[in-house]
């Protein structure tokens, strides 16, 4: 997509991921992020909550109460969903056009990067994000998020979490070749009989112009706490600014109508 | 089978077309081995899960299987008679290669004529004579040695026959009433799906499911493989829950075969490399039996002819000890004075872990070193573990930051019920900081048996030394204390060869002089390459046998890294595994008895007629050049008295056991007790629990009572079963001090299912008592129907679910479930039952102090058992 090379993508394959959490300690230790509170959630197994400043990793366990398939003795009447969630690295990233600093720019890599020394902490981001991704810390209000691990990826090295990933659950390349191998392995899911496997953000289409970091679920969206229709907040922006344009305008008019018609 | 490891390796697992996972939760315990099952069920492998919880592991599997934590015999059992009553075993290879045909003494009474015992047992004193177990016609044990009954367990890998040989009276056809498979016919006859289904808790279809998916994927075509870990050795019965297993592997024809096997998963990095070159007081290296002061015969060629079998590669134990004292001693082990076989200490009985803390606790032991473990979080009764500790004069605790083991004396839960008093304790306690892998060169021996070897990166910082750097300056200055000594008793020490060269200001010994000390020498002083080079006669020296060659050439074999892309699937080349870089044990068994493979699809070890030798992916576990069609001679010995078409080389008889005749303490087939603390009676046989197990009486001891059978078990109506969990290590100590992982879980939780919690008016997110008659404990709740109530014998049993990562110190903090459970213990190899006992829940946060103590109090006076806790009567 650019002169440096193919844009980059995680493609996180949920019906491997086993929980272990790799993802989120790797990431922590290699990008140096904060403990993030000792907090019993009592939210299955997950005790980190949500996508943060101090979490740039996150897996979602879910547990749901299902009916025992009758007649062939399968199945305890329980599944547990776990999916490794993170930074969307969006096509159309609104995060990018309110930062009215330049801290967020658009690598060579086709990944969206906070530089934590241009941030000034103005937190327009955060309401940008239409996955609730971006985050302040609390002690100088500055943003932080998934960099992608952008000084190992100008290494030539793969991101901490997905070199941590023993299943492969999360897997890193060029995105074209990763939604390619994704499309393959929804269709062998379906095939093998996991009728409700499906991807999220692997549609240029969509409302974020498709995802840089995409997922294979084994339910609705919701269910993993990831929107069902992510919209770029950006989008409507330039409707917007133009519907005031002309309110200004009319206004303008109106009132230079009244004067006008004062002069009588 | 043989040897005291996994049969198979984890990248092997890729192979399998079923793999059951059975007293492990792998995907939790070992997340990165577990990315072999995710291999073959993408290949399109049925992954089956067996566990009282559904866990991480379950999520992933094709099949979880709820099951009642320590009823695991039964339904294993009830495979085992599904394969018998169907005509499912691989019958070629069952003739061929399991001892299946021998004929069992005419003496020798099954569980089903007994009610639950076998011949032999002597209830004074609790242990079997196992003559009648043996093989018809065959010389028995002198009885000297049945004084070391406990003792033998761990050594030759865990139960094969010192003594033995092949059986003198077969029966090819199988038909022989007295015939090891119409013995095992007799004896799982009443391990039916109806049993599963009341004892387990398990619906019969769910079995059946199990049981023909077994069948379906094993034979010429087909492997499957099952994997373990303490989820099955940690019983009073434990040892033959994987020997039920074993049986089950050998009647499918899946051992030694690729895809096949039975893997051991070990949970720390070195398990393996620690019965290896053993922290167990009663086997020496190489799973050489340690002497014993009351086995009669003192002497090394005493000590030979009970260690060494007429067939097999134990036919060469002199060799091997003779190397391994060459080895210690050096020079000063000659002919003349028996290589210096009396410097080895004796035991005198059971020494193990759990006998020294009640002799501790009792006064008897004055100092204890402590390294790599915190037994007072991570043992069972940790109530018990303290009290002892507090009677030491002194105490080592080497670890990286202040366990707590070494902080008992100030901060045990003890100190605040009062029970202990810090002005009393009289324990001398040292701290010394160690440092860790990446500060210190050495090798891990992992899970299946692979040597890999790190590197230091880093200096340790401050007062961290390796363990290395320890114990040789430690030995050193002993010795310097001793130099002068003219004692007989300080000879062994003083004799002993301690000269590994040491480098850098803190005169660190190199680590690699160690290995090459393991691997062993020859005459001239060169590294050996394999077992088979070492002598009897003190011309070669070798630390521990089966290490042998993991230097030769005198290169360092362990740290070889070459990546598995540039290698076949096999990887020969990463590391090194123990025995001669066998990845597969027994491969020998993946050739039909004429050498050819049993199928193209499952090729890896076979004769080749052209070269006249084995070949194939891996090692031959075989000699390599013996034919499929050899006869030993009149007069062979050792691996030449075995047949071409014996693949289990350390038995004597080169046949895999399905009936053990010999090693095993509780019995030569598995047979279904319950645990010794259960809600229930045993449904299949009079005998309650293993009679054979170890049940200290001991003041801090207590025992909940037995079954339901006696009402007042009601006090503690549900089972509770321990595990880990991904996120945190054993007993802390490395995982609650480290805020990236104690952040992910903060807080001991037990798990409930939504009707136990109902029940007893528990709340999600709450908190929890947990009581036994040792003691009570709090965690928050988390209700969750992985945990499901079970319907077993006509009533519904509860579990509860217990991590056992916590104790009082590090960031996050909470009480230890170890604290709930008695020393009750497998007798073959003395680990401790922690997978099921039985407990009370109750709502709320526990009593501090001493109202703590009072509540234990009162739930033992309701159950019956004041004024003598540790008393257990009857036929339990």
């Amino acid at each position: 997509m650019n002169e440096h090379g193919p844009r980059v993508g995680f493609f996180t394959d949920t019906s491997v991921c086993i929980g272990c959490k790799a993802c989120e300690v790797a990431c922590k230790e290699w990008n140096g992020v904060p403990e993030d509170g000792l907090d019993f959630r009592a939210t299955s197994y997950d005790n980190t909550g949500m996508l943060g400043a101090n979490s740039w990793r996150h897996v979602a366990f879910v547990e749901q109460a299902r009916p025992v398939p009758s007649g062939d003795g399968g199945g305890s009447g329980v599944r547990w969903l776990m999916s490794s969630d993170v930074c969307k690295h969006c096509t159309r990233a609104a995060c990018l056009d309110v930062c009215p600093t330049g801290a967020l720019f658009r690598s060579e890599f086709g990944t969206v990067v906070v530089q934590a020394d241009v941030c000034n902490g103005c937190g327009y981001c955060v309401p940008a994000c239409p996955f609730g991704v971006i985050d302040q810390r609390k002690d100088d209000g500055r943003a932080w998020k998934c960099t992608f691990c952008y000084d190992r990826l100008g290494a030539g090295l793969e991101p901490a979490c997905a070199q941590a990933c023993p299943t492969d659950s999360i897997q890193f390349g060029p995105l074209d070749e990763l939604r390619a191998r994704a499309a393959r392995r929804v269709s062998r899911l379906q095939e093998q009989g996991t009728a409700e496997a499906r991807l999220y953000g692997h549609d240029q289409g969509d409302g974020v112009g498709g995802a840089g970091a995409f997922f294979l679920l084994l339910d609705d969206p919701e269910v993993y706490g990831l929107p069902p229709d992510p919209v770029v907040t950006t989008r409507d922006l330039a409707g917007m600014w133009r519907a005031a344009a002309a309110a200004a305008l009319s206004l303008a008019a109106g009132v230079a109508a009244v004067f006008a018609g004062s002069r009588r | 089978m043989g040897r005291g490891g996994a049969t198979t390796f984890q990248q092997d697992l890729r192979n399998s077309d079923c793999i059951v996972i059975m007293g492990s939760n792998m995907a939790e315990c070992h997340p990165v081995g577990f990315q072999w099952v995710m291999e073959a069920k993408q290949r399109g492998a049925k992954v089956i899960h067996i566990d009282p919880r559904f866990t991480r592991t379950s999520a992933v599997a094709d099949v979880h299987v709820p099951v009642r934590a320590g009823s695991d015999i039964v339904f294993l059992g009830a495979v085992v008679n599904h394969i018998l009553a169907n005509g499912r075993e691989f019958r070629e290879y069952v003739e061929a290669y399991t001892n299946a045909s021998a004929i069992i003494d005419p003496g020798f009474r099954d569980t089903e004529d007994l009610d639950g015992l076998f011949s032999g047992w002597d209830p004074d004193r609790r242990i079997y004579d196992t003559a009648t177990w043996q093989y018809e016609g065959l010389d028995v044990l002198p009885a000297a040695a049945h004084a070391e009954g406990a003792a033998v367990g761990e050594a030759h890998g865990q139960g094969s026959s010192l003594h033995g040989g092949r059986p003198p009276s077969v029966d090819p056809t199988l038909q022989h009433p007295r015939c090891v498979f119409q013995l095992l016919r007799r004896h799982f006859a009443r391990y039916t799906p109806e049993r599963v289904e009341e004892v387990c808790g398990v619906p019969r279809d769910m079995f059946l499911e199990v049981a023909e998916a077994l069948c379906a994927n094993s034979g010429r075509e087909r492997t499957s493989a099952f994997c373990y870990a303490v989820g099955w050795t940690q019983h009073s019965v434990g040892v033959q829950y994987i020997r039920t297993a074993a049986i089950i592997q050998l009647l499918l024809g899946n051992v030694g075969r690729p895809g096949g096997g039975i893997l051991a998963l070990r949970g720390h990095a070195s398990i393996q490399g620690s019965t290896d070159i053993p922290t167990l007081y009663n086997i020496l290296p190489g799973y050489l039996s340690m002497p014993h002061a009351g086995g009669g015969v003192q002497t090394l060629s005493g000590y030979v002819e009970r260690t060494s079998a007429p067939g097999g590669f134990w036919g060469h134990s002199d060799s091997y000890i003779v190397s391994l004292l060459k080895a210690w001693w050096g020079p000063a082990a000659t002919a003349e004075n028996d290589f210096c076989f009396d410097y080895l200490p004796r035991i005198t009985g059971d020494h193990s872990t759990y006998q020294t803390a009640l002799d501790m606790a009792d006064g008897k032991v004055p100092g204890f070193f402590v390294i790599g473990e915190n037994p007072a979080v991570g043992s069972a009764n940790g109530k018990l573990h303290r009290q002892a500790l507090a009677k030491l004069d002194w105490l080592v605790v080497r670890d990286f930051c202040e366990i707590e083991t070494a902080s008992f004396w100030y901060d045990a839960p003890e100190i605040e019920t009062g029970e202990l008093r810090t002005q009393e304790i009289a324990t001398e306690v040292f701290f010394l900081p160690a440092a860790t892998h990446t500060e210190k060169d050495g090798s891990f021996t992992n899970t299946q048996r692979l040597l890999q070897w790190h590197h230091a990166a880093v200096v340790p910082e401050g007062d961290c030394r390796s363990d290395l750097w320890f114990y040789f300056h430690l030995g050193r200055v002993i010795r310097d204390k001793l130099a002068a000594s003219p004692l007989e008793r300080d000879r062994p020490v003083l004799d002993l060869t301690w000269d590994y060269p040491t480098s850098g200001p803190r005169a660190e010994p190199d680590a690699e002089a160690v290995l090459r000390e393991i691997n062993g020498w020859g005459p001239d002083g060169a590294a050996l390459s394999s077992y088979t080079e070492l002598r009897a006669d003190g011309s070669t020296a070798c630390g521990c046998w089966i290490y042998c060659g993991c230097f030769a050439q005198e290169n360092n074999q362990t740290a070889r890294r070459r990546p598995g892309q540039d290698q076949h699937w096999v990887a020969p080349e990463w590391g090194w595994a123990w025995p001669a870089n066998r990845r597969i044990l027994y491969n020998r068994a993946s050739a039909d008895p004429q050498g050819r493979p049993w199928s193209e699809r499952k090729r890896y070890v076979w004769w080749d007629g052209d070269q006249g030798r084995w070949s194939g992916f891996d090692v031959p576990d075989f000699k390599v050049d013996m034919a499929p069609d050899y006869v030993p001679p009149d007069g062979a010995t050792a691996e030449d008295a075995l047949r071409g078409d014996e693949p289990f080389v350390m038995q004597a008889d080169g046949r895999g056991w399905l009936f053990v005749p010999n090693g095993l303490v509780d019995g030569p087939l598995p047979v279904h007790y319950e645990p010794h603390e259960s809600p229930c009676a045993n449904p299949l046989y009079a005998q309650q629990a293993n009679p054979a197990r170890q049940r200290p009486r001991h003041r801090h001891n207590p025992f909940n009572p037995a079954s339901e059978g006696r009402g007042e078990a009601r006090a503690f109506p549900y089972v509770m079963t321990t595990y880990r969990l991904t996120e945190h290590h054993t007993a802390g100590g490395m995982s609650r001090t480290v805020a990236y992982l104690s952040e992910l879980q903060p807080e001991m939780f037990c798990e409930v299912s939504p009707e136990l919690a109902a029940e007893r008016q528990l709340v999600h997110g709450g908190w929890a008592t947990i009581v036994s008659t040792r003691t009570a404990i709090e965690a928050r709740v988390m209700v969750t129907r992985r945990v499901a109530p079970l319907r077993v014998g006509g009533r519904i049993v509860h579990q509860v679910g217990l991590p056992y990562h916590w104790g009082q110190r590090g960031l996050s903090t909470g009480d230890s479930a170890n604290d709930l459970f008695p020393v009750a213990l497998d007798p073959n190899v003395h680990i401790q039952e922690v997978k099921a006992a039985t407990c009370d829940i109750r709502p709320g946060r526990r009593p501090r102090g001493p109202a703590l103590v009072a509540l234990v109090e009162d739930y033992r006076r309701r159950a019956g058992q004041a004024p003598d806790p540790g008393a257990d009567g009857g036929r339990a």
